[in-house]
Parts: structure tokens; C-alpha cells; sequence
């Protein structure tokens, strides 16, 4: 910084109000009194309107008896349970379309992206069919076409599509095996753990043992076979310490091993395909932003297509794409609230649905649900943040 | 610098508007009178109940709950404002005032009447939930239901009676929970549910909406008592006591054989609680701010009660519904108002 030109003898301090930095201060101060001030009356004034009409307050309702069914839970649940514990139920159930939304819709995208950039024609043109449909059509469309027209096409749970004796499907859902675990198994997951931390130790060791000596592993297949080949092999001497419950058909319905239903399949199929639309063309733009140069340079080198692209393009167009994919991924699991209109349980048709309906605590449910939301976004952004600080280009 | 200050006064401006908000109470019978109409919520679209015609007017057994009110305050049944709601809106909208009556089929519970701020004022229908199957499942009762897929409409007590009745009977269901009867509706023809269950009075509305209502059937069961009525908000006594007598009017005419087509007749009538019924002897409408013709609007334009079930969900409807426990206290039914007197 400068001399300011006009700086005056010392002593003689200018009266605060001529000094800028703490004007700024004194203002900043009152602005965020002022905000403190308006909220608390804002807080206190829906207190004094809620008491005065006689509606009920506070978050005392989540510990009463929620009373109602729930049809997918991850965690225990029955209608005895408590309307905190619908909070849960419902949360889990968002997060796990949100989570195996946002991978299945990376996967896709990612795929299709570098697909419209293939030079062969027909592959790149289904790319850009693929992209072209699925964007320009509305979520809840889609929801809605997975859900009713895929459900009936699908037969009644008697006459349910077989494979084998152990995968069913029909208009109830997908009814797979469900695996009980026999006393002995808590060595594979120890084992499985092993062989991921001997999996990262050996990728570091074989990218020193290159740059040192340009000499060259299969490190990730190594990796792959150990992750996998390890816990296998101890399952295999400790004489297979799983059975599986198999279903069958009782009654309406088969009952017994896992239920995947419909609402979750649609849901989770259309979220995923919706915005891996999107995310298609923003891997094909980071692509592209990659100047060609890049390419060629990389040829001349003559590194195979494959290379180029893991070693040359994707880590610098990571650059341009994990922005704007952040913000696919925020829409991707608020997008999830959609689930309501096919009454798959997540946290808005459950929790601010049923339990605001059933208690009448519209301002305490609804503030809730939009905290949740709030936090699994920025929980979501920070992360990304975080990743993309670390594939930013590192200048030297 | 000069955009804070903005906003310091844009904050403070904003508490001062909304203190206004905090002391104004509002006269329901006042603001209706102003705006000319009552603000009226319905359901969204459950025949004889509450449902737009081919002309796009509201009609039904609820929809002429709003009529009769409005016949009673502004003496035109038509000065209404329908505001559609589904099962989960409804009380939300009545506590902010978007609407002054809730009339959509709505069961009288100690929650909703005790911690909601709000009040029923009758009943206007006695209902019990009940369920529907496909016919192809070959099951006579609900016993039968063990492991079943269930269709709700969320938002309703429908979910809170149908698992209390599979717990207590020690059986399994699954519940599928939709947000519009509509989407219920889809679920049920789908195959997503072997049942759909709702009250029995919506059932009936629900079925002749299938596209092949022979294939469907209500079970006998009835598992619980759904006591449906109109809703005001608390706290406001005078409108309580228009909606409340509103109703009361209407059963009354049945009872005293009063008609819409015969009400000018009635005029003349020597019996007493007829001539206090329809003004004629003193002004028993004085007490809730209204006309001494309060109820004489009501049954010429709306009709009595007796009048407006038949219309709407009874015998000369599709629903083709039997009064049964809806009968007047006289015919072997439990409707019974208070005397006008």
C-alpha cells in the first residue's frame, strides 16, 4: 500500500465518522443488530399469533406416537415408533436415492458425454439423441412415465418374472435374496479393509517406482484383484458363512428376503437419467474447453487414445466440470422431494407430509426439512469444493 | 455503504408492517360481507362431495355446506369463492385465513379439534373407513388382507385407523401413500395395491372413477368412525355459531318436511317451529349478526339436508349411497339438530 497523499500529522486523529474502515464497522454492526432484532420479532410474533389462535408449538410432537405404516425403511421402524423417528426414516430414504442417484447419474453422464464426442457417427448421434430427450423433457414427466408405465407392463406378483429360483420382479417390485450372516463373517470385512489399505500403499509405491524408474505395474488391476480376490478367498476357506433367505410367494406377496420397490426404482431411474443429461454436456464442454493442442501434443508422444484421454484431457477439463457439476448434483438430490407425487417415503412425503398432516406442526416440520435440505447441499458443495482444489491446476 | 443502509430500513420497515399483521383480528362475518363472498375450501375433486360439474361449478354434499353459508350471511348461495386443497393443505390454509370455512370431507379428531386452533362445527356426514379390492382377488372380508398392499391418500386419519386395525388384528400391510386421490386412484388400477382404502363415502366416489368400476368391489368391513363436518378457525365465536346453525338449518328443514320447492308455502305454515325456522316468529338469526330470512335463504336456494345428500351422494346420485346411519333421529338415523328456538 501507498502513502495516502493526504495523510495527516500525528495527533491529530480524524473524528471517527471520517474514517472509513470504521464507519464500515459501525455500519456493518447496526445492519446485523438490525437482522438480530427483526428475526427475534419475527420469532416471537408467530409465537404470539400461534398461541393466541390456540395452535399447539414446539418440537414436543416427535416424541408421540407416529401411529402409520411406512413402506421402506432403513432403520427400525413401526407404526409405534415415534414422529421423531419418521424424521429418520425419511431422511434415510431421500439420502439413498440422493446417493445412488448422484453415482448412477456421474456414471451415465460420463459415459454419454465422452460418447457424443466419438468419432463414430452412430455412437455420437444416439449421444446426442440421449441428451437431447431427456433434458428438454420435465422431471415429474418422467417420474410419472417410469413409474406407471413401467409398472404396467410389469405382471401381478402370481404370475412374477422369474430368474432362477432367487430374482423376482413384478408390479410389487424387485425381490432379491437377502444374505444372513453366520458367526465367522466378521472376518471378511477385516479382510476386505486389509486389502484396501494394501491396495492404496501399493498404487503409491508403483507411481514412486515409475517416476523413479519409468518402469510400469498393472497397479490398478492388482488392486481390483485383491479387493476382491482377498475377501473371496477367506469366505472360501471359512466354509461360506452366509445363507441367504430366499423369497416366496405367501399369500398376496412374496415375503422374505430383500424388497426393492417400484417407487425407489422409478425415482431413482429417472433422477439419474434426467441429470445425466446434463451432466453428458457439461463432461462433453469440459472436454472440449481442452484445447486441441493439448491432444496433440499427446499424440505426438504417441500415447494411445486411451491415455490421452485418462492422462492428458480428463485431468485438466476436471477443471471446467466439477463446478457446474456440483450444482447437477445439488439438483439432483432437492429434485429426490419429486418422490412425494409417487408416494416413494422420502423426508417431504413422509416427514412433511404424513407427520406435519397427522401433528398439524406446519412451522416446526416444514423448518426442518428445509435445515435438512440446506445442510445435505452444503455438505455436498463443500466437498466439492474440496475436490476441486485438489484437481485445480497446480501452476509451477 | 448507502445499500446497508437500505436494508436497515428496509428491516425496519419490514417489522413495522408486520406488527400491524399481529394485531389485527380478524371479524370473519365482517370481511365476508366486504368481500361479498365466502372463501370456501374444497377438496380437489371427490364427486359427491366436492367436485366441478361438466360447466365447471362446484358441486356437492360439502360444496353445499359453503352454499348454505353463504345463502345465511350474503343471501346469495352463489357468492362463494371454492378454493381446492388436498389433505395436506387444508388446515394450513384455514389457520392463514386463505379460507373462512373448510368443508372437504374432513374427520372430527380431539388433535385436529384441540391443538389445530381450530373447530368442527357438525356433521355432515357419518363415515367409516372402509376398503376396495379388484374382484379377481377373491377375498370376502377384511380378515382376509394379511400381507396386502394398501393405497392411502396421505394426510388423511385413513393411515393412522388402517394401521392401528392391522396391528391390533396382528396382520401386515404395506402401506403405499400417495398425495391426491387421484394418484391413489392410478396406484389401485396400476396393480400397485391389491387394496385401496379411504372412507367408505370416497370409495364410492373413487370406483365409478375407475375405468372398469365392475371390476372392483367394497368390502362389508367397516374398521372406524369417520365423523366428517365443517372446520372454522377458533377463536371466533360468531362465525363458529353461522357455520354451526347453517348446518343445523339445513337438517331441521328435513325434519320439519320444509323443501326448497315447497319453502314459500311453509311461509304461511301454522306449525311454530316452522314460522321460527324461516323468520316468521321473532328473529332467531339477530344472535349471530344475520337476517331474520337467515334459513329461509338457506333451504330456498340450497335445499335441506335430506334434499342435498339425495343430490349429491344418495339415491339420485351415482354414488347411489343409503342414508343408513345419515337418516334424520327419526327415520333410525343419528342426524339431530338442535331446535331453533
Amino acid at each position: 500500500m501507498s502513502v495516502r497523499p493526504n495523510a495527516r500529522p500525528a495527533g491529530h486523529k480524524p473524528p471517527f465518522w471520517r474514517d472509513r474502515a470504521k464507519r464500515a464497522l459501525i455500519f456493518q454492526c447496526l445492519l446485523i443488530a438490525a437482522v438480530i432484532v427483526f428475526l427475534f420479532y419475527i420469532v416471537g410474533n408467530v409465537q404470539d399469533n400461534l398461541s393466541s389462535r390456540g395452535i399447539t408449538t414446539g418440537f414436543g410432537f416427535l416424541n408421540n406416537t407416529a401411529g402409520f405404516g411406512i413402506v421402506q425403511s432403513l432403520i427400525d421402524y413401526s407404526s409405534q415408533s415415534t414422529y421423531g423417528r419418521t424424521f429418520f426414516v425419511g431422511l434415510l430414504n431421500t439420502l439413498l436415492v440422493g446417493g445412488l442417484g448422484v453415482i448412477a447419474a456421474t456414471i451415465i453422464g460420463f459415459i454419454v458425454g465422452i460418447a457424443r464426442l466419438s468419432p463414430n457417427w452412430l455412437i455420437a448421434k444416439l449421444a446426442a439423441a440421449y441428451i437431447e430427450t431427456f433434458r428438454n423433457i420435465p422431471l415429474l414427466l418422467q417420474i410419472f412415465f417410469w413409474y406407471f408405465a413401467v409398472l404396467r407392463t410389469l405382471p401381478s406378483a402370481r404370475d412374477s418374472l422369474a430368474f432362477g429360483e432367487a430374482f423376482f420382479l413384478n408390479v410389487r417390485g424387485l425381490y432379491l435374496p437377502e444374505p444372513l450372516f453366520e458367526s465367522g463373517f466378521g472376518l471378511i470385512p477385516v479382510t476386505f479393509v486389509i486389502a484396501i489399505v494394501a491396495s492404496i500403499a501399493l498404487v503409491i509405491w508403483a507411481k514412486r517406482r515409475q517416476e523413479a524408474t519409468g518402469k510400469r505395474i498393472p497397479a490398478y488391476w492388482i488392486s481390483f484383484a485383491l479387493i476382491f480376490g482377498l475377501p473371496l478367498l477367506v469366505m472360501l476357506v471359512t466354509g461360506v458363512p452366509i445363507t441367504w433367505e430366499m423369497p416366496e410367494l405367501r399369500g398376496f406377496n412374496f415375503r422374505g428376503g430383500i424388497t426393492v420397490i417400484p417407487e425407489f426404482l422409478a425415482l431413482w431411474f429417472a433422477l439419474s437419467i434426467y441429470t445425466a443429461s446434463f451432466i453428458a454436456e457439461i463432461v462433453r464442454s469440459g472436454i472440449q474447453a481442452i484445447s486441441h493442442g493439448q491432444t496433440e501434443a499427446a499424440q505426438a508422444l504417441s500415447l494411445p487414445r486411451n491415455l490421452v484421454l485418462r492422462l492428458v484431457v480428463i485431468p485438466q477439463a476436471l477443471r471446467v466440470i466439477i463446478p457446474p457439476l456440483t450444482s447437477q448434483y445439488l439438483n439432483l438430490i432437492k429434485n429426490s422431494s419429486l418422490a412425494t407425487a409417487i408416494g416413494y417415503p422420502d423426508l417431504v412425503s413422509v416427514f412433511a407430509g404424513t407427520t406435519l398432516n397427522q401433528t398439524g406442526q406446519a412451522i416446526e416440520v416444514i423448518a426442518m426439512t428445509m435445515a435438512v435440505y440446506l445442510t445435505i447441499s452444503l455438505l455436498v458443495s463443500m466437498f466439492m469444493n474440496w475436490f476441486n482444489a485438489r484437481v485445480a491446476l497446480v501452476e509451477r | 455503504m448507502i445499500n446497508k443502509k437500505h436494508l436497515v430500513l428496509l428491516a425496519s420497515a419490514g417489522a413495522i408492517s408486520l406488527a400491524g399483521i399481529a394485531t389485527a383480528q380478524a371479524n370473519t362475518l365482517e370481511d365476508t360481507r366486504a368481500r361479498g363472498a365466502v372463501q370456501c375450501g374444497v377438496s380437489d375433486g371427490l364427486p359427491g362431495f366436492s367436485a366441478p360439474d361438466d360447466s365447471g361449478n362446484w358441486q356437492g354434499l360439502d360444496v353445499d355446506v359453503c352454499r348454505a353459508v353463504a345463502a345465511a350471511v350474503l343471501g346469495d348461495a352463489d357468492a362463494v369463492n371454492y378454493i381446492s386443497l388436498n389433505a395436506v393443505e387444508r388446515f394450513t390454509a384455514l389457520q392463514s385465513g386463505e379460507v373462512d370455512v373448510l368443508s372437504r370431507n374432513t374427520t372430527w379428531t380431539t388433535t385436529r379439534d384441540t391443538t389445530l386452533g381450530l373447530n368442527f362445527t357438525g356433521v355432515t356426514f357419518y363415515d367409516g373407513i372402509g376398503f376396495m379390492v379388484n374382484k379377481d382377488l377373491g377375498i370376502s372380508s377384511a380378515d382376509e388382507l394379511d400381507g396386502a398392499a394398501i393405497c392411502i391418500q396421505s394426510g388423511t386419519t385413513t393411515e393412522l385407523n388402517v394401521a392401528d386395525y392391522f396391528r391390533a388384528n396382528g396382520m401386515e400391510f404395506d402401506p403405499i401413500v400417495f398425495d391426491t386421490s387421484e394418484q391413489t386412484v392410478g396406484g389401485f388400477q396400476a396393480g400397485r395395491c391389491d387394496v385401496l382404502t379411504s372412507d367408505t363415502s370416497q370409495l364410492a366416489a373413487l370406483r365409478i372413477q375407475l375405468d372398469d368400476p365392475a371390476s372392483a368391489m367394497i368390502l362389508p368391513d367397516i374398521i372406524s368412525k369417520e365423523p366428517l363436518g365443517p372446520v372454522v378457525r377458533q377463536g371466533d365465536d360468531e362465525w363458529f355459531n353461522i357455520v354451526k346453525w347453517s348446518l343445523f338449518a339445513m337438517i331441521n328443514g328435513e325434519e320439519y318436511g320444509i323443501t326448497s320447492e315447497n319453502v314459500d308455502e311453509m311461509l304461511n305454515s301454522d306449525n311454530p317451529d316452522i314460522a321460527r325456522l324461516l323468520g316468521q316468529d321473532g328473529n332467531y338469526g339477530e344472535g349471530m349478526g344475520l337476517e331474520a330470512d337467515w334459513a329461509y335463504n338457506i333451504l330456498s336456494q340450497v335445499g335441506n339436508y335430506g334434499e342435498s345428500f339425495d343430490r349429491n351422494v344418495g339415491m339420485g346420485s351415482p354414488l347411489e349411497i343409503e342414508r343408513g346411519i345419515n337418516a334424520l333421529w327419526t327415520q333410525g338415523g343419528i342426524q339431530y339438530a338442535p331446535p331453533i328456538r
